[in-house]
C-alpha cells in the first residue's frame, strides 16, 4: 500500500479525541478572516503544465500550494467574479443554493471529512458558505453594503486557498445533502468551486492527468488500443488456466448488438481486473453478443469533478462509438460517478439518444424501463434480471471462503437508487452476507473518502482520515460477524477500498460484484475449480 | 524536483518520478535505487528492463496482473510465488518502486 500518514493507533486516537485540524481555533478569531493553513499530506499535487497545455486550460505553470504566491492571473479577481456570474445565470440550481441556505446544521456531522479531520470548514454548511460569502459580499447589494453583517467578504488569494483546500475535501459524496432539509446538492458547490478555480490555472494533476489522457486515448490511464487489447486478452488468458473455458470478447466491433463500457481500472487495476474476469465469464455464460471498445475505454469521467465542458466532451465519446459501431444499446460496468453522469445529467448534456434502441435483454426480454432515455443499462440491474429469470447456473458455495458485506458506492446510491439490484446479486452469489449498520448504507453511505479524483498518494491522511466512518463500520461486521470482504460496484472503491482496509481494517478483501459472480457462474465444460478468480484456495480459511 | 548526477541535472515529479524517459540510463537507475534504499542485483535488473521493454511497446507500464504472470512465466515459478518475489525485491511495491527505478511515469486515475 502507499505511505502510511501516520500509525494507525496514533491517527485513531487524534480522531477520538476530536482534535480539529483548523490549528488556531475558531474562539475569537472571525472564520471568514481565518487563514488557510496549507501543509503536506493536506493537499493533492497542482496539475503539470503540459497537461493542461494539452487540455487548453488557462494558466499553465510549475507552482507548489506550499508557494506563498500562487502566480495567479493578473485580473485573477475579475475572472472569478464573472465566472460566478455567469453560471449564477445559467444554472438555476445554484442560484437557489446560494440564496436558500437557513444554516441550520442538520449536514455538519454527516460528512466523513469533518467526521475524520475536526476541521469546522469541512462542515458542508460551511464549505459551501466559503464561496457564498463571497457570493453576498461581491454581488449582492445588501452584501456589498453591509459585509460581515449581511455575511459576506472580499475575495482575496487567501480566499482562492482555502477554496484550493476545502473544495478538495469534498469528495461530491451528497451524504450531506440527503439530511438537508431543503435538498441543496453540496457537490454541485464543489464542482462549481473547481470550475472557477479552473479559470485561474488552480486545479489538481489527478483529476487533470485523466482527463487529458482520456481525450487522448479514451481511458483515463492513457491506455493505448493494441495495448487495451493485450491486456484484455491476457485477462482472457488467465480465465483460460482457471475455469478451461475460452472466453473471446471482440474489440470495436460493428454490428454488435451491445457495447460494453467499464472503467478502465476494471482492465489494469488490482483488483478491479477480477471485476472484469467476472463480466467477461458472465457474457460468455449467456451467449451474450456484446463488443468492447478501444475508444470509448473508459466509464468513468474525471471531468465530471471539476468541468462541465470536460465531462460533455468523454461522456460523448461513448454515443459517438455506439453510433459508429451501430450497436443497440450500451451495458455500463461497475462505475461510480460515471452513473451520476449517465442518470444525471447525460441526457441534456448529450441526449436524448435517439439512434439508438430502447434497452431491452435479449436473454430475458425485459426492457429496461429507467434506461429509456438514456440507452445505457447498469450491469447490476442486468445481472438481477438474469438471475431472477433463472438464466444463469450458481453455486454460491465456490464463494464459501467469502464472509461479505456490501459498501454502496456513492453516486449509484444517491444519484440513481441502485440499493437493492447489488443486494439480490450478492445474495444468489455467496453464502455469507452480512450489513453493516443501517446509517452507514443505502443512501446513508458513508464514502470511501477518496473519490472524486482524490485518490492520490500525497493525500493520504486526509485520505484515510475521511475514509475512518466507512472502515469503522466495516469493523463493526468484521467483529460481529467475522466478515473478510466487502464488496462493492464502483472502481475508485476497488482501489481505495483497498488501502483504506490495509490501513484500517486489515485482512479484508476488497472485490467488485461481479468477480463474486464469476467465481460463482458454472459454466458448461468447465475444469473443477478448487481455486476462485484470485487463483485463492476456496477452501483455505485467511 | 530536481537531482544532480555525475554533473547532469535531471527533474522529477514531487516523488522522485523522472519526467523525461529519454534521459534515463543505468547509473540512474542506480541512483534512483539507492534512495530507495534497494541494491540492484540482476534479479532486479531483469525486471526493470522488462519495464522498460513492455513500455517500449505498449506505452505504459504493465498492469501489476501481467508483470507478475511475466516473471512467473520466466523463472518457472507459481504466480503466487512470483508475487512474493517481486515484493521481496521492491519492498514498497512493484509499481511505485521498480516503475520509478525503470524510469516510467505513475500511472493515474481508478488505481
Amino acid at each position: 500500500m502507499a505511505d502510511a500518514p501516520m500509525k494507525k493507533d496514533e491517527l485513531a486516537k487524534s480522531i477520538q479525541r476530536k482534535d480539529s485540524l483548523f490549528p488556531g481555533g475558531v474562539e475569537g478569531e472571525d472564520w471568514l478572516g481565518s487563514k488557510a493553513q496549507v501543509r503536506p499530506g493536506n493537499f493533492c499535487y497542482p496539475a503539470k503544465a503540459e497537461v493542461l497545455e494539452r487540455l487548453n486550460f488557462p494558466n499553465p505553470r510549475k507552482w507548489s500550494p506550499e508557494d506563498e504566491d500562487w502566480n495567479l492571473p493578473e485580473n485573477w479577481k475579475e475572472l472569478i467574479i464573472n465566472g460566478l456570474k455567469e453560471r449564477l445565470d445559467k444554472s438555476r440550481t445554484l442560484k437557489l443554493f446560494m440564496d436558500i441556505c437557513v444554516r441550520c446544521g442538520a449536514c455538519a456531522d454527516k460528512c466523513h471529512f469533518f467526521l475524520g479531520t475536526g476541521d469546522p470548514k469541512n462542515m458542508p454548511v460551511l464549505r459551501a458558505e466559503l464561496l457564498r460569502s463571497i457570493y453576498r459580499g461581491e454581488l449582492t447589494r445588501a452584501g456589498k453594503i453591509l459585509g460581515k453583517m449581511a455575511g459576506g467578504r472580499t475575495l482575496t488569494p487567501e480566499v482562492i486557498k482555502e477554496w484550493f483546500l476545502y473544495f478538495h475535501q469534498c469528495t461530491e459524496c451528497r451524504r450531506c445533502s440527503v439530511f438537508c432539509p431543503y435538498g441543496i446538492d453540496t457537490a454541485e458547490f464543489t464542482m462549481l468551486g473547481r470550475e472557477l478555480l479552473n479559470l485561474l490555472g488552480v486545479n489538481i494533476n489527478w483529476i487533470l492527468e485523466p482527463v487529458s489522457n482520456c481525450e487522448r486515448t479514451g481511458n483515463h490511464l492513457g491506455i493505448e488500443p493494441h495495448t487495451f487489447k493485450q491486456v484484455v486478452e491476457s485477462l482472457a488468458d488467465d480465465i483460460e488456466d482457471i475455469t478451461g473455458i475460452t472466453v473471446e470478447p471482440t474489440f470495436n466491433r460493428k454490428g454488435a448488438e451491445i457495447l460494453f463500457i467499464t472503467p478502465s481500472g476494471d482492465i489494469f487495476a488490482d483488483p478491479g481486473v477480477y471485476t472484469m474476469m467476472g463480466y467477461m465469464l458472465l457474457f460468455h455464460h449467456i451467449g451474450l453478443d456484446y463488443t468492447i471498445s478501444t475508444y470509448a475505454s473508459e466509464g468513468g469521467n474525471f471531468g465530471s469533478f471539476n468541468s462541465p465542458e470536460m465531462m460533455k466532451k468523454l461522456n460523448g465519446k461513448m454515443y459517438a462509438e455506439a453510433k459508429r459501431l451501430g450497436v443497440k444499446w450500451i451495458l455500463g460496468g461497475e462505475c461510480g460517478h460515471m452513473w451520476r453522469v449517465v442518470h444525471q445529467y447525460m441526457d441534456t448534456l448529450n441526449g436524448p439518444a435517439d439512434f439508438l434502441q430502447e434497452p431491452v435483454s435479449p436473454i430475458t426480454g425485459t426492457r429496461f424501463e429507467n434506461a429509456r432515455s438514456t440507452k445505457m443499462v447498469h450491469i447490476a440491474e442486468f445481472t438481477a434480471d438474469l438471475i431472477r429469470h433463472g438464466k444463469l447456473k450458481l453455486d454460491p458455495s465456490r464463494n464459501r471462503h467469502i464472509r461479505a458485506t456490501f459498501h454502496d458506492s456513492c453516486n449509484p446510491a444517491r444519484a440513481m437508487g441502485m440499493f437493492e439490484e447489488p443486494r439480490y446479486v450478492l445474495k444468489h452469489v455467496v453464502e455469507n452476507f452480512h450489513e453493516m449498520p443501517e446509517n452507514t448504507i443505502r443512501e446513508k453511505t458513508f464514502c470511501c473518502g477518496s473519490g472524486s479524483g482524490l485518490n492520490t498518494n500525497e493525500f493520504m491522511e486526509i485520505r484515510m482520515r475521511g475514509g475512518f466512518p466507512r472502515a469503522n463500520a466495516v469493523q463493526y461486521v468484521k467483529d460481529r460477524h467475522n466478515v473478510n470482504t466487502l464488496a462493492t460496484i464502483c472502481a475508485i472503491d476497488r482501489a481505495t477500498l483497498s488501502t483504506l482496509m490495509d490501513y484500517w481494517v486489515p485482512g479484508t478483501r476488497v472485490t467488485g460484484l461481479h468477480e463474486l459472480v464469476g467465481n460463482a457462474l458454472v459454466m458448461d465444460g468447465e475444469n473443477e475449480r478448487d481455486v476462485d478468480l484470485r487463483e485463492d484456495d476456496i477452501d483455505e480459511e485467511d | 524536483m530536481s537531482f544532480e548526477l555525475n554533473g547532469k541535472s535531471y527533474e522529477t515529479d514531487e516523488d522522485g518520478y523522472l519526467l523525461d524517459l529519454d534521459l534515463w540510463s543505468e547509473e540512474v537507475a542506480k541512483f534512483l535505487a539507492e534512495k530507495e534504499d534497494i541494491q540492484m542485483d540482476d534479479k532486479h535488473w531483469e525486471i526493470v528492463n522488462f519495464l522498460r521493454e513492455y513500455y517500449r511497446e505498449y506505452q505504459i507500464a504493465p498492469a501489476i496482473k501481467i508483470l507478475v504472470k511475466e516473471i512467473a512465466a520466466r523463472n518457472e515459478m507459481q504466480k503466487k510465488d512470483a508475487s512474493a518475489f517481486l515484493y521481496d525485491l521492491f519492498p514498497n511495491g512493484p509499481a511505485v518502486q521498480a516503475c520509478k527505478i525503470a524510469g516510467l511515469p505513475k500511472p493515474t486515475g481508478c488505481v
